[in-house]
């Protein structure tokens, strides 16, 4: 275990923003918070992190855990100086090797010698990744990471995101709209609505009420996709959608939610036919 | 030894050198976190603190230093009723002003000296102002250093900081304190009115010559030393008022670099 949330609440004046949330999240697990505007999922990771004072509640962190924090975005003010390699180095000075070593993963080698604030949208994005991962961490939280980016860059910051889980074998907690990657990503998926709606296996928590009162709309194209492993209902069985144009599905075996197991196992990729 | 700091001009330049090299890097995180207004705000307020130290006998700097962080907490807490920080700093430090003011014509025979805080009075700095002066910039100085990594990285992003597992909140309170301390010592020199102005120009005037923070800060060093002493000349020359001769001075240097950065780019960019 990692981070556990007892009771987590968080009030802002005389408006309840989060009621009371269970959460935990163990190493190696990829755990989505998908909601609408305003159902508090920023507000949720922000008081993981405890930047935000609890109103009620508490939270056990593992000892010495290292979190990396991806922000929604970044709001620099145009009156500090600062290039990407410093900011990199921010709070500790770290291994030059290993700071080349994460830019050229995160593909801001290039960048390095460049002021934060000429940075466009998907730059920042790919030097935010980049210095949450300079913290070596066991937790790697994102919030609407690729807010602002196109499809394809948000989909390889994606699949950049599912390499730091297999090489550096951290646990990843996100939000993000885009239910194509949560659905195609996660171990477990979080619905949140000011409360925990609902939650599980992306599987489960499709075939919810709650998540369809959600996004019945918006989600009529993934229940297409997923609807055939429903028909197929194996036990606690998970499918996970591999890339994310193409439709092939692997079964991902019946490994419990929280196991660690390897990601892109691509060998084992099942095309099914549609029911 | 002695001889040279009886002589009051020698005096005087050193006590704004002090000050210059203070309120350099605490001016830059006053510039990048958009605090330029809490620094009037807290300027402001330091006129109820002299008013009262007087009033009640106290070392002015002591009461100074009390009202600016009663002030800092104070804006804290409209913030968390609601209030936007512009708004809470505009109330507090137009009514710590007022209220300055009246409680200085309440006490008939502090109204001469006040007039001295509002706008300074450089040239009257005593060897023990001095020796105060310095402590207190080195203070600052030294405070800031031991902080900068975490006050960088909280006033590029809080949650960063936090992820990270420093305390913004803590930063906060260290730049707020900084200010208070500064304002409190720097209040005889330039002034209530022109402290603010003392925080803020220098930054402002070397942003565009600057590409890390660490030269953006000693490069301001630089630009406030220079104002002070080119304030120096003019008023020794001129015969104009010291404190409003260095902010001047300031003035000119930033409307200068400000200008030829402009032209530099316009070059660049046809």
């Amino acid at each position: 275990m990692l981070i556990e949330a007892h009771g987590l609440s968080v009030r802002a004046g005389q408006k309840q923003i989060l009621e009371p949330v269970d959460f935990s999240i163990d190493a190696g697990e990829i755990v989505t918070v998908v909601g609408p505007n305003g159902a508090g999922k920023t507000t949720f990771l922000r008081a993981l992190i405890g930047a935000l004072p609890l109103t009620s509640g508490h939270i056990t962190r593992a000892p010495g855990l290292r979190i990396g924090y991806v922000p929604q975005r970044l709001q620099l003010d145009a009156s500090l100086p600062i290039r990407v390699r410093r900011f990199l180095d921010l709070p500790v000075r770290a291994q030059p090797a290993m700071r080349d070593e994460i830019a050229v993963f995160t593909q801001c080698d290039h960048l390095l010698d460049g002021q934060m604030g000429q940075l466009s949208g998907g730059e920042l994005q790919r030097v935010l990744l980049a210095h949450a991962l300079m913290q070596r961490p066991q937790l790697l939280i994102l919030d609407e990471a690729t807010r602002g980016l196109d499809h394809l860059a948000a989909d390889s910051f994606y699949r950049r995101i599912e390499q730091v889980r297999q090489t550096m074998g951290c646990a990843v907690l996100m939000v993000s709209h885009e239910l194509h990657v949560v659905m195609a990503a996660s171990d477990r998926v979080l619905c949140l609505n000011g409360h925990i709606c609902c939650q599980g296996t992306p599987e489960q928590v499709i075939a919810t009420d709650e998540y369809r009162a959600l996004f019945g709309g918006h989600s009529a194209g993934m229940m297409a996709l997923y609807r055939h492993d429903h028909d197929h209902s194996h036990d606690g069985a998970h499918a996970r959608q591999h890339g994310h144009h193409n439709h092939h599905h692997e079964q991902g075996g019946t490994a419990a939610h929280g196991q660690a197991r390897p990601a892109g196992t691509a060998d084992n990729d099942i095309t099914q036919p549609g029911p | 030894m002695t001889d040279i700091f009886d002589s009051f001009i020698l005096r005087a330049l050193l006590a704004g050198i002090g000050m210059a090299v203070a309120t350099a890097p605490l001016g830059c995180f006053v510039v990048w976190r958009r605090m330029a207004y809490f620094g009037d705000a807290t300027a402001h307020a330091a006129i109820l603190g002299v008013a009262l130290s007087l009033a009640f006998s106290l070392p002015v700097t002591l009461g100074v230093l009390l009202v600016a962080v009663i002030m800092a907490a104070s804006v804290t807490w409209l913030n968390e009723q609601g209030h936007g920080t512009d708004t809470a700093l505009g109330v507090l430090a137009h009514s710590a002003l007022a209220f300055g003011l009246i409680a200085a014509a309440l006490t008939d025979s502090i109204r001469i000296d006040l007039m001295a805080y509002l706008i300074g009075d450089i040239l009257s700095v005593s060897t023990a102002d001095l020796a105060l002066i310095w402590l207190g910039a080195l203070f600052v100085c030294g405070l800031i250093y031991w902080r900068w990594p975490a006050l960088l990285l909280s006033t590029i992003n809080p949650e960063l900081a936090c992820s990270s597992g420093m305390n913004p909140g803590r930063e906060k309170l260290t730049v707020t304190i900084a200010l208070a301390l500064t304002v409190a010592v720097a209040i005889k020199i330039v002034g209530v009115l022109l402290i603010a102005a003392m925080l803020v120009i220098p930054p402002a005037c070397v942003r565009p010559l600057s590409r890390t923070p660490e030269a953006m800060a000693l490069f301001a060093a630089v630009a406030g030393v220079l104002a002070v002493c080119g304030g120096f000349y003019l008023s020794l020359n001129a015969d104009t008022p010291t404190g409003p001769s260095i902010i001047m001075v300031a003035a000119f240097l930033f409307m200068t670099v400000t200008g030829a950065a402009a032209l530099a780019g316009l070059r660049r960019g046809g």
